[in-house]
């Protein structure tokens, strides 16, 4: 019975929501923001009970399907507001509300100052609503309806300071780039209704297991869905919009572009497992992309100079391997790197606003240093951040990272010889972040000094006087910091690779991606060694990074231009669609569609122009004789018609 | 396709009658007393509404046919008759109709010549209800072309400084797409005359002897849709539209383009999938490619306006086109999804436009280079705007999610590449109005925003120092706002009226044509036949 509290998970939230956009102003500041918590922590709540309530059942019975209403039944398509509790939705169900309920709590503390408070809380609670429906759903059409809302809240929260351009014209790209891949998302559902006729997971889960569904069409389905994902989740060619997104209050950064959101596309391709199946091309289509962006991102990642920048890129890095492991058909691996990448990347976004707050919005690498003396919980909980996503044993990125690599590594030795290589340069880019962050000189106190000297011109620290010293931030802020620094450092033990009863994670997922998951048995040598090569990888990373960048912060050769601007993906696009898509609607816009369109079809232009001039007489007698005209031709066709009829 | 009820046949007597009546008493009221017309025009409004929302709670779900049907003799000797009747094709249309007009009359209303603004808007509302509920090709022939007087003369004599120019382009298009109409009909009614041997403008006759048209139907489809695409707009007949639309006060263009646009759609569907199943499947693939076309131009040429009325013209063009498209795919869901965006896109236009003209009223521009950083000045009044500008982009969730989804889904089935061109008219939109919404809404305030109320050309702001929706108006689009988010949510109760009509329709196509809907978008059970009759042939 504890089951009927599915849909109560996806209600708080919304109900929160609703509370928030009625009486949020009333509320006030901080009690709107407590009310958003509370209804997002209730919701935590609820997903621990129902988490419970099914893991009582045996695993082949865990599955439970609750119903709401109909929602567009036309014909033969039934689509019903209906979620789903299986093994796979509450594992997302639980890190999002769980992450959520901290990053919420930060957030009251982050955004203390702010004029618009409350209506932070309204957007955060309908983005945790979507994607609590995005993940719970029991068919396409309604994940897509959460997909699409976690994607307009994002557009709302990157967009939040509307006033700066830079952040409006953020908001808008991101949705912009994501509308780019849901249209792979629709027609891939056009797709498969065309095939099985049902869009419920059930429905076209059972005709992929029964071979009602072409390879071709699973393909195209697979591929369009992947689409769909590259926009959300930020990988190449559409991962542009994450880097801007970072304009966005930085809990937004940790919360949506970090944690959640940005893993729905993974979800999604892990959802669509019994799909893949049947398609072997679409799964290496999908690894290469992983493996290739999770590079090209980190990569990247060395060489920002913002703060966020570092973070944003090492996000889709991390996303590309969540890839990666969804392509070698290791969706247990994929899911552990996901939940373990949540704690660890929110974690960071939350120390670097921490930071941000501290330094009063200055978001240059460049311009810190020598934070830890300042901020010690921000730099020790920074430190295990670090560790954690660097893949050090026995930090959770160490068993999560290795899960993906371990599993892959029989799939294709070029692409694991890739990811591994990756490891070092994530160990290195954080490394460097941390360094340049909370070691090394104070270089805040020249800038500062700068201000003072000549306000107002922009140079320096905005709104840095004299006296001016970075601050710790207060608990509300910093006990999230540790809470996530716990789960940072433990959160590898959900799945532990040592003894076959403790990878608990391998074990809840097995009913829904076991079938469909590849198992290579390794030797034990090799069971062995290559986690013992991750760790070490990952070491030499982290000694490398501290040798290069302890108490140095310029090193113009390490970060080359290309990197800096993330390859140039975003010049290119200016440059083969920004530019010459303007010129062409410009060119319909204002030539094509007012003299070819317009001219054409009136016949002649010049009538119309020429009666424009003479509004006086049109009221008079121009349109009667128009008029007269039109109806003595049509008497005339009428004559022909009745003398054909012979009536 | 019968009467299925003859009970409270007065209620859309009365529809058509009771604004009819009323801007007849205008005409003979007063000029002076314009709080008096003033009133008229409201209470006619109000009740009419009121009539329509009764005929919604009379209607019965799940019947296919025409319900509250009148049938009274007008021109016996033609077999012309005042023959009223309402489906759910028609319903929800008759529903928009009743809403908006308040909308024009209390919200929207104008100043200066009262009498003459009233007058003409009730009897316009007389017209589109008389075209939507009119089962008599005549009836609603005389009902489709008196829709064009009133306009033309809101426009000429309300509209903005181009108004001549736009009303005079406005007429001229719909007249020249009338008068090919005009020949139609008289030529469909005696070529079927011809054949039965009595004269008869009745839907229902001329439908059961559509097969009499022969190879003349291909033309006469033509003949019919042209003024239909003209009214719409189906590119390439738009071009009045952008023009209209920005000459055209607040009231008006809330009819023009959330009512006036679907009568042209509404007589596709009604007309000529009624007397030309035939030519209208043969056509399919015309209106498909024109319907995608304009779904594409008119997001790429919306990219580049400058101005948010002609914005959304074009934006209207675009949707309009999912319209059409959604009617020709000619499946459950297409048709269906086309009938209820119709609906959708009504309402979410008037939104819009409502909320431009409010921005009018305020600060005298609707252009995108005047306008900067609303929304640090009329949070409420931005609020609202985004959530009619999502609900257009098609955000699920929202009512325009649910009619997009139905037409691209259903015309995926029977014609999946004209879906999958249409469906990147989604990203469109997303560039268009969220560029547009930047402009306006973003930034700091700026442009005759910064400055102090008042100071703007163009009409003096009304409201004094108020420059966020007042609570009247607030009242007015909170209810539209929420009936977006209950149609997205749960469209049901209107698919349900929908649906039954919408089969019956491709049924009746699939009778008098060589097409047969595909079976999935039947559904498998269905195919089986409950009725014995939805078997493929």
């Amino acid at each position: 019975m504890l089951l009927y509290a599915t849909a109560a998970i996806v209600l708080l939230p919304l109900g929160g929501f609703f509370a928030l956009l009625v009486g949020g102003r009333r509320l006030g500041n901080p009690r709107a923001g407590w009310l958003g918590t509370g209804s997002v922590a209730l919701s935590f709540v609820a997903t621990a009970i129902v988490f419970g309530a099914l893991y009582a059942r045996p695993p082949s019975h865990r599955l439970f399907v609750q119903t709401l209403f109909s929602w567009l039944p036309v014909g033969g398509l039934h689509v019903s507001v209906a979620f789903r509790a299986d093994p796979l939705s509450l594992v997302m169900a639980l890190f999002v509300t769980g992450v959520s309920s901290v990053i919420h709590l930060y957030s009251i503390g982050y955004m203390e100052h702010d004029e618009q408070f409350h209506k932070f809380f309204v957007y955060f609670n309908l983005f945790v609503f979507s994607m609590l429906v995005l993940v719970l759903s029991e068919n396409f059409v309604l994940t897509f309806l959460g997909w699409e809302g976690v994607g307009a809240c994002s557009y709302w929260l990157i967009a939040f300071w509307f006033v700066r351009d830079s952040a409006a014209s953020a908001g808008k790209k991101a949705f912009v780039y994501n509308r780019i891949g849901d249209f792979g998302f629709v027609v891939a559902m056009f797709f498969l209704f065309n095939a099985t006729g049902t869009l419920t997971y059930t429905g076209v889960f059972s005709a992929a297991r029964a071979g009602h569904i072409a390879g071709t069409t699973a393909t195209a389905a697979c591929l369009l869905l992947f689409m769909g994902a590259v926009g959300k989740s930020a990988q190449i060619p559409l991962y542009p919009w994450l880097l801007d997104a970072m304009e966005g209050p930085t809990p937004v950064s940790a919360l949506i572009h970090a944690a959640t959101m940005v893993t729905a596309g993974v979800y999604l391709m892990t959802r669509i497992s019994p799909l893949l199946a049947l398609s072997p091309v679409s799964s290496t289509i999908v690894a290469v992309f992983g493996v290739v962006t999770a590079f090209a991102a980190a990569a990247a990642a060395c060489a920002q100079q913002d703060i966020k920048k570092v973070l944003a890129f090492s996000t889709v890095s991390q996303l590309g391997y969540m890839f990666f492991a969804v392509g070698s058909h290791a969706y247990t691996a994929a899911i552990f790197l996901m939940v373990t990448h949540a704690f660890y990347k929110a974690l960071l976004f939350l120390g670097a606003g921490s930071v941000i707050h501290g330094l009063h919005d200055e978001q240059d690498l460049k311009k810190m240093g020598g934070l830890a003396r300042y901020m010690p919980i921000t730099a020790v909980t920074f430190f295990v951040a670090w560790f954690a996503i660097a893949g050090v044993a026995p930090f959770s990125g160490f068993w999560s990272k290795g899960d993906v690599l371990t599993t892959a590594f029989p799939q294709g030795h070029i692409m694991w010889a890739l990811g591994e290589f990756t490891v070092a340069l994530t160990a290195y880019y954080i490394g460097r972040e941390f360094y340049l962050c909370f070691y090394g000189e104070e270089r805040w106190r020249r800038l500062a000094a700068l201000a003072t000297a000549s306000p107002g011109h922009g140079i320096g620290i905005e709104g840095a006087g004299e006296g001016y010293e970075p601050h710790e931030s207060r608990p509300v802020m910093t006990v999230p910091l540790i809470a996530l620094a716990v789960a940072s450092f433990f959160g590898g033990f959900i799945n532990l690779p040592i003894r076959p009863d403790w990878d608990f994670l391998s074990h809840w997922l097995a009913p829904v991606v076991g079938p469909y998951s590849y198992h290579f048995p390794l030797g034990l040598s090799w069971a062995v060694g290559l986690p013992v090569m991750d760790g070490a990888v990952a070491l030499i990373g982290v000694a490398v990074v501290t040798a290069l960048w302890w108490r140095r912060w310029d090193r113009p050769a390490l970060e080359p231009m290309f990197l800096q601007r993330g390859w140039h993906l975003d010049d290119l696009y200016d440059f083969l669609v920004g530019r010459p898509g303007y010129r062409a609607a410009g060119f319909a816009a204002d030539r094509f569609d007012p003299l070819v369109i317009d001219g054409g079809v009136n016949g002649s232009a010049g009538l119309i122009r020429r009666a424009a001039t003479r509004v006086r007489t049109v009221q008079t007698g121009y349109v009667r004789n128009y008029a007269l005209g039109i109806a003595i031709g049509a008497v005339a066709i009428m004559a022909w018609v009745l003398s054909r009829v012979g009536v | 396709m019968g009467a299925a009820s003859t009970h409270y046949d007065y209620l859309l007597t009365a529809l058509v009658m009771v604004p009819a009546v009323a801007s007849l008493i205008v005409a003979f009221t007063p000029s002076a007393a314009s709080r008096l017309v003033r009133a008229i025009g409201s209470a006619t409004a109000v009740a009419t509404l009121g009539l329509a929302i009764v005929v919604g709670i009379l209607f019965r779900p799940g019947v296919a046919g025409f319900q509250m049907v009148v049938d009274y003799p007008w021109v016996s000797t033609f077999g012309i008759s005042f023959h009223l009747g309402v489906d759910g094709i028609s319903l929800f249309l008759v529903l928009l109709t009743a809403a908006l007009f308040p909308i024009g009359l209390i919200w929207a209303r104008e100043r200066e010549n009262v009498k003459g603004y009233v007058g003409w808007m009730l009897l316009l509302e007389a017209a589109c209800m008389g075209s939507f509920l009119s089962l008599d090709l005549f009836l609603f022939f005389v009902s489709f072309e008196l829709t064009l007087v009133p306009m033309y003369f809101i426009i000429g004599g309300w509209g903005f400084e181009r108004r001549g120019y736009a009303a005079i382009k406005f007429f001229l298009y719909t007249f020249l797409g009338s008068s090919l109409f005009f020949v139609g009909m008289l030529a469909v009614v005696f070529l079927e005359a011809g054949h039965t041997g009595h004269v008869s403008f009745s839907l229902v006759a001329l439908s059961r002897n559509a097969g009499a048209l022969g190879g003349a139907g291909t033309w006469l489809f033509l003949a019919f849709t042209a003024a239909f695409a003209v009214k719409a707009p189906v590119f390439p007949f738009h071009t009045w539209s952008p023009d209209a639309y920005e000459q055209t006060p607040t009231g008006g263009v809330i009819i023009l383009a959330a009512v006036m646009a679907k009568l042209g759609t509404y007589g596709m569907i009604r007309w000529d999938f009624e007397l030309f199943p035939k030519a209208s499947v043969y056509f399919v693939p015309l209106m498909l490619t024109l319907a995608v076309i304009g779904i594409l131009y008119g997001g790429i040429v919306a990219c580049r306006q400058r101005d948010l009325k002609r914005l959304i013209a074009y934006s209207s063009l675009s949707h309009m086109g999912f319209i059409v498209l959604g009617l020709f795919a000619l499946t459950a869901q297409g048709t269906t999804g086309g009938v209820i965006q119709m609906l959708n896109h009504g309402l979410y236009t008037a939104a819009l436009f409502l909320l431009i003209g409010f921005i009018y009223q305020r600060w005298g521009t609707w252009r995108l280079t005047e306008l900067r950083g609303l929304q640090a000045v009329a949070p409420w009044l931005a609020g609202a705007f985004t959530v009619a500008m999502m609900a257009s982009i098609g955000l699920p969730g929202l009512n325009g999610f649910v009619g997009e989804f139905l037409i691209l889904l259903g015309t995926f089935v029977s014609h999946r590449w004209w879906a999958v061109a249409a469906t990147a008219g989604t990203i469109l939109a997303a560039l268009y109005f969220l560029w547009a919404f930047q402009q306006a809404f973003h930034h700091r305030p700026g442009g005759v925003v910064a400055q102090p109320a008042g100071a703007a050309e163009g009409p003096p702001p009304r409201r004094g120092r108020a420059r966020d929706l007042t609570v009247g108006e607030r009242a007015i689009m909170i209810p539209l706002l929420l009936v977006m988010a209950f149609l997205g949510v749960y469209p049901q109760p209107v698919l349900a009226r929908i649906t039954p009509s919408v089969d019956a329709l491709i049924h009746h196509v699939e009778k008098g044509s060589h097409y047969v809907e595909p079976a999935v978008s039947r559904g498998r059970a269905s195919a089986v036949g409950a009725t014995g009759e939805g078997q493929p042939r």
